[in-house]
């Protein structure tokens, strides 16, 4: 799960690094009176899960407290790449000699930690990854053996960093090694990582994603609820069902994740758009289909419904019982096409067969069922 | 002949006696794998079901001879259960288990790297493995699978896999050893690991491979198959129309910065001499072609 950066800094300040105060707010007067606190001048930053905050305007220097109200005013509400901002950060303004780029993540072909440490920092990482790769200095960690000061201190010299802030850079290296390790995030990045003119080596902006499976090591709590979701997918979230919203209006319903894949990639290929990805998991009894049904039928854009089990260990009969005992517990809007294979594929069939509708069909293969459920959403909306 | 296991394989599962593990290791069982013990440190001296348990995997490995441990513990003790499994002697430890964060899979992954060289780790959060009519170790249903050949089956989604075992069955073509390596960020066996058996096993003589979107082990696939994988080899990859950023279901399925597209797979695999499947029928409809060929 992604943090904001207000909830990142806390992160990192947890591991002993060194970060700016700051306040964390909603509206403009708590803006104005946590730049009182704080005192001027005081950075305002937007408070989103997307990047190019500065480049939209979300991020504004305020060197008394009128620039607090005006800037605050201006960035809340604002649409950043389609975030709408409603958190604001207001932190103590720092001077910056230098700006560095630091990271770890999990190199998935190496199966080891990547770190990158850059002195190019404060533009997008990306670019320079493009234009002067040498620009960057790779670091690979063997997760057993851990990263010791003397590998630092090399990395920090291939980085061609201010030698007079080795030990510093060293020394908070370490502990973002510490933080992404036992913390259990999936990525940690600064950028910028910053040098003041007085020679300290200081965090001014924080990028954490956690690992949502570490949930049993770590309170996730307050990370979780400040995720972005739309309705659709709180509504998803809560019944345990893995669902994506999308923009179509083919309400997509399938057991694991591979096959819900592939069915959104049939409906798209017969010229539908799916309304969702929904995976329901292995075992697709009446509880787990009837909710999976309230969350499409939730959705107003959904103008049909494609079903699509493959019984594997989960029986066909079963599956046709929790979609006949679905129906009866919910008023479906829309109608639905199945395809039902696998195990005991004729049993469920022959249990869905009575039920047989202009609402429910059946249908014998994966891309016949996308075309006809394609062809119903396209019939509706007409 | 079959890779990674056969009827001579036996299994100690650890957590048969919590309900999954008990569940699923009895199908086993029931398939004909030889389930010889459990393991669960408070109950060792019971038995499930007539199967023995162990309070360590070693005693099972002394007492029973397994060879290969199937790991249904839960997310938070995976980690020292694999570490508990390589000490104990197997030669094979298959996590069933989803939800392991992703530093466990990174250290153990290497752990075993370094310290039990031997040993080959399949998962965490994968289906299994199924060598059909002669063992079945995980949750795959047996009877989608025909046994035989020539087809070996390689697969990071689950559904995936028995969608593509039952695709194969349905024309009559029977399979070698289908291995469904999981979705995670960290899988302890890859493509390449598979392909290599495969291409050694003289029984199978051609190999399916589902791949998906997110990370890059497709196309380092694609490169090992051009250089070193002369059996005819058929892919499907899901995830075509994904949208970038999003996670679809696994840890492992996510599109982000324009990398491990479904089409970027599909183009790599394509360029590697790999027949491509726009949907998993169209791949066994390839399938069926490639096979008939032989």
């Amino acid at each position: 799960m992604d943090l904001f950066e207000y909830q990142g800094k806390q992160f990192f300040a947890s591991y002993d690094m060194p970060v700016s105060p700051g306040e964390a707010v909603t509206t403009v007067d708590d803006a104005v009176a946590a730049a009182e606190r704080l005192g001027t001048p005081v950075m305002v930053k937007a408070q989103v899960h997307t990047g190019g905050r500065g480049k939209a305007g979300g991020v504004k220097y305020a060197a008394d407290i009128d620039a607090v109200r005006t800037h605050a005013s201006n960035i809340l509400g604002l649409d950043i790449r389609g975030h709408i901002v409603e958190n604001l950060w207001i932190e103590k303004a720092s001077d910056i000699a230098e700006e560095y780029y630091v990271s770890f993540t999990l190199d998935r072909s190496a199966k080891q930690h990547l770190g990158m440490l850059s002195a190019e920092g404060g533009v997008e990482i990306e670019a320079v990854a493009e234009e002067n790769p040498d620009a960057i200095a790779k670091i690979w960690v063997d997760p057993v053996d851990g990263l010791t000061a003397d590998q630092c201190r090399q990395w920090v010299l291939a980085a061609n960093l201010n030698p007079d802030v080795t030990d510093q850079t060293v020394e908070l290296l370490l502990k973002l090694y510490e933080a992404y390790t036992s913390g259990d995030a999936d990525l940690v990045e600064i950028n910028p990582l910053i040098v003041t003119p007085e020679g300290r080596v200081h965090v001014l902006d924080a990028k954490v994603t956690l690992d949502g499976n570490a949930g049993f090591r770590h309170d996730l709590a307050p990370f979780d609820a400040t995720q972005p979701r739309d309705e659709r997918e709180a509504a998803a979230h809560a019944k345990s069902l893995q669902y994506v919203g999308l923009e179509g209006s083919v309400g997509v319903i399938a057991n694991g994740a591979g096959l819900a894949m592939s069915t959104v990639d049939v409906v798209n290929q017969v010229g539908g758009k799916p309304a969702n990805f929904l995976d329901i998991g292995g075992g697709a009894n009446a509880d787990v289909m009837a909710g999976a049904l309230e969350v499409i039928n939730n959705d107003p854009d959904v103008q049909s419904i494609f079903i699509n089990i493959f019984g594997g260990i989960t029986r066909g009969e079963e599956v046709a019982n929790g979609i006949i005992e679905a129906m009866n517990r919910v008023d479906i809007a829309s109608p639905i096409v199945i395809r039902l294979d696998g195990t005991n594929a004729d049993e469920g069939r022959a249990l869905l067969e009575p039920h047989l509708s202009d609402r429910l069909m059946m249908a014998p293969t994966m891309l016949e069922a996308a075309q006809e459920a394609v062809a119903l959403a396209k019939g509706a909306a007409s | 002949m079959s890779i990674f296991i056969d009827e001579n394989t036996k299994v100690v599962y650890q957590g048969l006696t919590g309900s999954q593990g008990r569940y699923y290791g009895m199908l086993n069982r029931d398939y004909g794998t030889q389930v010889v013990a459990g393991t669960n440190p408070k109950k060792a001296g019971t038995d499930v079901e007539g199967v023995p348990i162990f309070a360590t995997v070693a005693d099972a490995v002394e007492s029973t001879g397994a060879n290969v441990s199937c790991v249904f513990i839960p997310a938070a003790g995976v980690r020292s259960a694999v570490l508990e499994a390589a000490e104990g002697g197997v030669e094979l430890i298959v996590v069933i288990t989803e939800g392991v964060p992703m530093h466990d899979e990174a250290f153990f992954y290497n752990k075993l790297k370094a310290d039990y060289p031997g040993v080959r780790l399949l998962g965490p959060n994968c289906p299994g493995l199924i060598s059909p009519g002669k063992a079945n170790i995980g949750i795959t249903a047996g009877h989608i699978a025909k046994e035989g050949g020539p087809v070996g089956i390689v697969s990071r989604s689950g559904t995936l896999t028995y969608q593509a075992l039952y695709e194969l069955k349905q024309k009559d073509i029977g399979c070698t050893t289908c291995v469904g390596i999981g979705g995670d960020p960290v899988p302890g066996t890859s493509f390449i690991d598979c392909l290599t058996a495969f291409e050694e096993d003289p029984e199978t003589e051609a190999v399916m491979m589902i791949g998906e979107i997110g990370g890059s082990a497709e196309e380092e696939a694609a490169e090992f198959i051009a250089a070193n994988v002369s059996k005819p080899v058929v892919a499907y990859v899901a995830g075509l129309t994904a949208p970038p950023g999003k996670k679809m279901g696994h840890a492992g399925a996510i599109v982000s910065g324009g990398k491990g597209t479904a089409q970027a797979k599909m183009d790599a695999l394509a360029a590697a001499g790999v027949r491509i499947g726009q949907s998993p029928s169209e791949a066994g409809d390839i399938m069926a072609e490639v096979v008939a060929a032989l």
